[in-house]
């Protein structure tokens, strides 16, 4: 630190830690409402103790924020040559202790990935993300994508999947599934475009393949594969073998989606695949979080019914209502004007994100800037996807709205991490 | 390098995408589809209504007849049962033990959080007797409703009674606002005004969350509303006067209608076998209505409207009012009592005129005279005579109210039957049938059915001299007339002078010489009575005995109409009960010397009272 802190703070990005403040500050509002009882008169709160406050998780989320505040200072202080000197160290004790949780935490919602620390639990998967952008954008900086070394390649993968494998050992699949938003870094670092576009056929086949009949699908497919190759002869001469090949692996995918349906994927990770394609298939079971869900946002109507004034959150007809579902009680008290007004928060922030990304100097600074804007963005996709009824139940918060330390915590080390960084290369450029 | 830069415009339009589907997605759900809206509504609104205080029901004379009072449902919620000790609990409620196993399954079963009925209907001193006891049982309460009281022990057929609703009665369109567990009139005069009875429901709004537990006024009441409490209705029913009838029927089977002519009130309405109107309310009431359902003696069967028999001989004078009016005869016209048309019921003086005939009850005479209005020799044919003359002779007489329903304001009224010339071209074929096979209609038997109110209706018709109000029972709602339908004069199409050439031979069957209704005479209190027995046939056992008369012949102000079944001889045992109903309503009291027919009135022989609580 040879700056002085009024030099340092003017290269900090501001308008990125203005959205910050704002997301996470309607957030808390979104919390306080989504648990707030109103039985409860608001004068008698002056005359609760600190153990009872702490009985309401809008009153904890205030102590989360609280020290998500220090947090940000400690991470801007520290010199930010450290995140890319100490990447690997990080990225090794953190495999370390996702392997120990699972064999010292206690079971809590079906999962053992819960480290108890006095009063406060934390989430090791959560912080396995900004630990493993880190180590990736890291050693991306050492590597060049594009130049096909194949055991580099083959380390990056393995630096990629390996916490989430150790994540679905503890049985929370839905934060591995939060590593797959590294592709679209790695596609920006030159990964080829292929593969996001094999990536999304695939996915685009296997949800065809359970919404239409298999047969219908295998004959379009064909069809159309001879219409191509009826009009551009040169295509029949030098690439029979490989179309022929690509026809094989669909028809093979559209037939063993049954299988991947049935014997890959556990029974309640099938339901909520079925709730998705046919949501009012078991309305008061599996269905019954995603109705609940679409009911309490689709009754906000444009304006919403009002901050507290939400009647679903309130009377406890959606669940988790503060945490993966607090969206609902975006929607229903604020309406479509309000899901839109974080809907663009998040545009915002991940085109700010973006800019500021772009705007590195090293490798090591752009990739990093990807990876928090790729887990944002994938936690925003699946997140709202599924209160809305467009992605399966999967159980990742909201970034900055639900409520919970680990998250919060998480996602603010995330961005801020971006921000000191970036903070960093200023100061470079204005010393040179 | 520089090329992977374009990259970033990729990524943000991978960013954009999504952003936009949901955006519309959103707007789908939130601003175009209306249906969460109605669903939130479904999640968390919850109707609480109150039921309003359901109209009084007074007599003729402003006595209170129905009432409400309080009762109490004991109500378990069984989430909030601990322990409980089963026994001491059954010992408290003096319930067996089986019952109250099986209203905590039900209850179990019905919501854990909810209340739901366990004992319905308790009065207050069986409240007083558990509510202290009551504290060491969590989980129980009671709740308090209004249900009905009976200040009388008689009317039970016009009053009907009230219980909870039915599914049968929920699918109808006329009970399409009421909601199971509502309590409304099942029959009788309470069924009938129901909509005046009832009033107007009270309804709360009320929040619930997803277990189904209060949380609130909706939107602080806003659309809250209060219940209206129901319309009083004043009968013309007079009390006093039923009881007294009710008293001399006991023991018998059959009906009394008395009305006031002038008014077509109904005074007296009695259906024997009677049974206390008590009896189908409180606790216990299914198990009282399924004895009284199980009974011979058939107690629900409201007999002055549901029962249609022939009406024997004083139907004879509808069929002479109608041939007077034809024109066919006129009073001085004789016929013979010629046995070989039909047999006549005694010897008597030849029946030169209608007075003697009326007073002899003359068999063979009212053969000829409606031989006379239906034989008119309209086609040469004597099939198709007796077709167009039948037919024609039954428009007459439906005009008095006969063979439809008359309109009274309980629901069960029947058509009774005046058969019709198709009736027989079905029954016996076409041209298959002439005067003769029709002929007891004139003297009231054979095929034709009239109920015990449309021959009293009848009564009062003769009375007036030729129109009719409507029967009705209740004279006032509220602080209104009655329905506008019984303000409405009906004529029957015979002229008044008719009727005055008739009444004084029915004066004749009381106060005259050999008159067959001597026995209803009450010339010696100065009332003369006009009046005709009947009796009618009965291929199943003892004929049934009818008297209907009216008093003061010159000032009609009762009509009356008794029958009662299997008492033989319609002189002997109804006439004088007729006299005694009729001299108590004009006089307030009966002469001391004919309490003796109080005490002595023919029944059936194997006499029946209908437990009274």
């Amino acid at each position: 630190m040879s700056t002085s802190p009024a030099r340092y703070s003017r290269s900090i990005d501001w308008v990125t830690v203005l959205i910050y403040l704002l997301m996470v500050g309607v957030g808390w509002l979104n919390v306080y409402a989504a648990s707030y009882s109103p039985d409860a008169p608001d004068n008698a709160l002056s005359s609760l103790g600190f153990q009872e406050l702490m009985a309401f998780n809008w009153f904890k989320q205030i102590l989360w924020i609280g020290t998500a505040v220090v947090l940000i200072v400690v991470l801007v202080v520290i010199d930010s040559k450290a995140y890319d000197t100490f990447a690997f160290v990080l990225y090794g004790a953190m495999i370390l202790l996702l392997i120990i949780t699972p064999f010292i935490a206690r079971p809590i919602a079906g999962s053992r990935s819960w480290l108890e620390l006095g009063p406060v639990r934390l989430q090791p998967a959560e912080f396995a993300k900004f630990i493993t952008a880190l180590a990736v954008s890291r050693y991306m900086a050492g590597i060049n994508l594009r130049q096909q070394n194949f055991r580099d390649q083959l380390v990056l993968a393995g630096l990629t999947l390996l916490p989430p494998l150790l994540i679905i050992a503890a049985n929370e699949t839905g934060q591995a599934l939060v590593f797959g938003a590294f592709l679209l870094a790695y596609f920006r670092e030159g990964m080829s475009p292929l593969i996001l576009l094999i990536l999304a056929a695939a996915g685009a086949i296997l949800i065809l393949a359970l919404l239409v009949p298999k047969l219908w699908l295998v004959g379009a497919f064909t069809l159309v594969l001879v219409v191509v190759f009826a009009f551009n002869s040169k295509l029949w001469r030098h690439h029979l073998p490989l179309s022929l090949g690509v026809w094989a692996v669909v028809i093979g995918m559209v037939f063993g989606v049954d299988f991947f349906f049935n014997n890959v994927l556990q029974p309640h990770q099938r339901k909520r695949i079925e709730i998705l394609i046919n949501p009012s298939a078991d309305p008061l079971g599996v269905g019954w979080n995603v109705t609940q869900s679409k009911i309490a946002i689709g009754s906000g109507g444009f304006a919403g019914k009002g901050f507290l004034q939400g009647t679903q959150t309130k009377f406890d007809f959606v669940p988790e209502q503060s945490t993966d579902f607090i969206f609902c009680t975006v929607g229903e008290e604020w309406g479509w004007a309000g899901t839109m007004v974080t809907i663009i928060l998040f545009m915002t922030l991940l085109g700010r994100v973006v800019y500021v990304a772009e705007r590195q100097k090293s490798v090591f600074g752009r990739t990093y800037g990807y990876c928090v804007a790729s887990i944002i963005f994938f936690h925003f996709c699946v997140n709202i996807g599924m209160t809305i009824g467009l992605a399966p139940v999967v159980g990742i918060p909201l970034p900055f709205f639900s409520y919970g330390g680990s998250s919060l915590w998480s996602f603010t080390t995330l961005l801020f991490i971006l921000l000191a960084i970036d903070a960093y290369r200023k100061q470079d450029l204005e010393r040179y | 390098m520089q090329y992977l830069e374009g990259r970033k415009y990729v990524v943000q339009a991978i960013f954009l995408a999504v952003a936009l589907v949901f955006a519309a997605r959103l707007f789908y759900i939130q601003v175009l589809d209306g249906s969460y809206k109605l669903a939130a509504d479904r999640n968390t609104l919850q109707r609480i209504v109150q039921a309003p205080y359901r109209g009084l029901i007074y007599d003729r004379k402003g006595q209170l007849l129905v009432q409400n009072t309080p009762v109490y449902d004991l109500m378990v919620t069984p989430r909030e049962v601990k322990q409980l000790d089963t026994l001491r609990f059954c010992e408290l409620l003096q319930l067996p033990l089986e019952e109250v196993r099986e209203g905590l399954q039900a209850a179990r079963k019905f919501s854990r959080v909810k209340a739901s009925p366990l004992v319905q209907n308790l009065s207050t001193p069986d409240l007083a007797a558990i509510q202290d006891n009551l504290i060491d049982f969590p989980g129980f309460s009671v709740k308090a409703r209004m249900a009905r009281s009976y200040n009388t022990h008689s009317m039970a057929h016009a009053l009907g009674y009230v219980g909870s609703i039915t599914p049968a009665f929920l699918e109808k369109p006329r009970y399409a606002k009421y909601q199971p567990g509502e309590f409304l009139g099942i029959t009788g005069l309470e069924s009938y005004y129901e909509d005046q009875l009832m009033g107007r429901r009270g309804v709360q709004y009320r929040m619930v969350n997803v277990r189904g537990i209060e949380k609130g006024a909706f939107r602080g009441g806003e659309f809250d509303t209060l219940s209206v409490a129901g319309q009083d209705l004043h009968l013309s029913l007079d009390s006093e006067l039923q009881e007294y009838t009710e008293k001399l029927m006991a023991g018998k089977r059959g009906s009394v209608v008395a009305l006031d002519p002038k008014t077509g009130e109904i005074l007296v309405f009695v259906s024997a076998p009677m049974f206390d109107p008590a009896t189908l309310s409180g606790k216990g009431m299914g198990n009282r209505y399924m004895e009284l359902l199980r009974n011979p003696e058939q107690p629900l069967f409201n007999r002055p409207l549901m029962a249609t028999y022939p009406p024997g001989s004083t139907f004879k004078l509808v069929n002479e009012l109608v041939a007077l009016q034809m024109g066919v005869v006129t009073p001085q016209t004789g016929f013979p009592c010629n046995w070989k048309l039909v047999r006549c019921t005694h010897r008597h003086d030849y029946p030169s005129d209608v007075g003697i005939a009326i007073r002899n009850s003359c068999n063979p005479y009212f053969y000829q005279v409606m031989r006379a209005a239906v034989m008119r020799g309209r086609s040469t044919n004597r099939f198709e005579d007796a077709r167009l003359g039948l037919a024609e002779w039954r428009r007459q007489v439906m005009q008095f109210g006969l063979g439809e329903k008359l309109g009274v304001d309980m629901s069960q009224e029947k058509k009774g039957l005046i058969p019709s010339s198709d009736f027989y071209d079905k029954r016996n074929g076409y041209h298959r049938w002439n005067f003769r096979t029709v002929y007891s209609l004139s003297i009231g038997q054979g095929e034709i059915g009239i109920t015990g109110l449309q021959m009293a209706n009848i009564m009062a018709t003769i009375a007036n001299r030729g129109w009719y109000y409507t029967p009705h029972f209740v004279k006032q709602i509220g602080k209104g007339g009655p329905l506008p339908q019984y303000q409405q004069k009906h004529t029957v199409g015979v002229d008044p002078k008719h009727f005055e050439e008739i009444i004084p031979g029915m004066q004749g069957v009381v106060d005259g010489r050999g008159g067959t209704g001597g026995n209803a005479s009450l010339l010696d209190v100065g009332i003369s009575v006009a009046g005709k027995t009947g009796t009618v046939q009965n291929p199943h056992g003892d004929d049934h005995a009818t008297f209907a008369a009216f008093a003061p012949a010159q000032d009609p102000k009762i009509a009356i109409v008794v029958f009662i079944e299997n008492a033989g001889f319609g002189g002997s045992s109804a006439a004088p009960l007729a006299s005694l109903v009729m001299e108590k309503y004009l006089r307030g009291k009966v002469a001391p010397w004919r309490h003796r027919w109080e005490e002595w009135l023919p029944g059936p022989a194997d006499r029946f009272i209908v437990r009274r609580h």
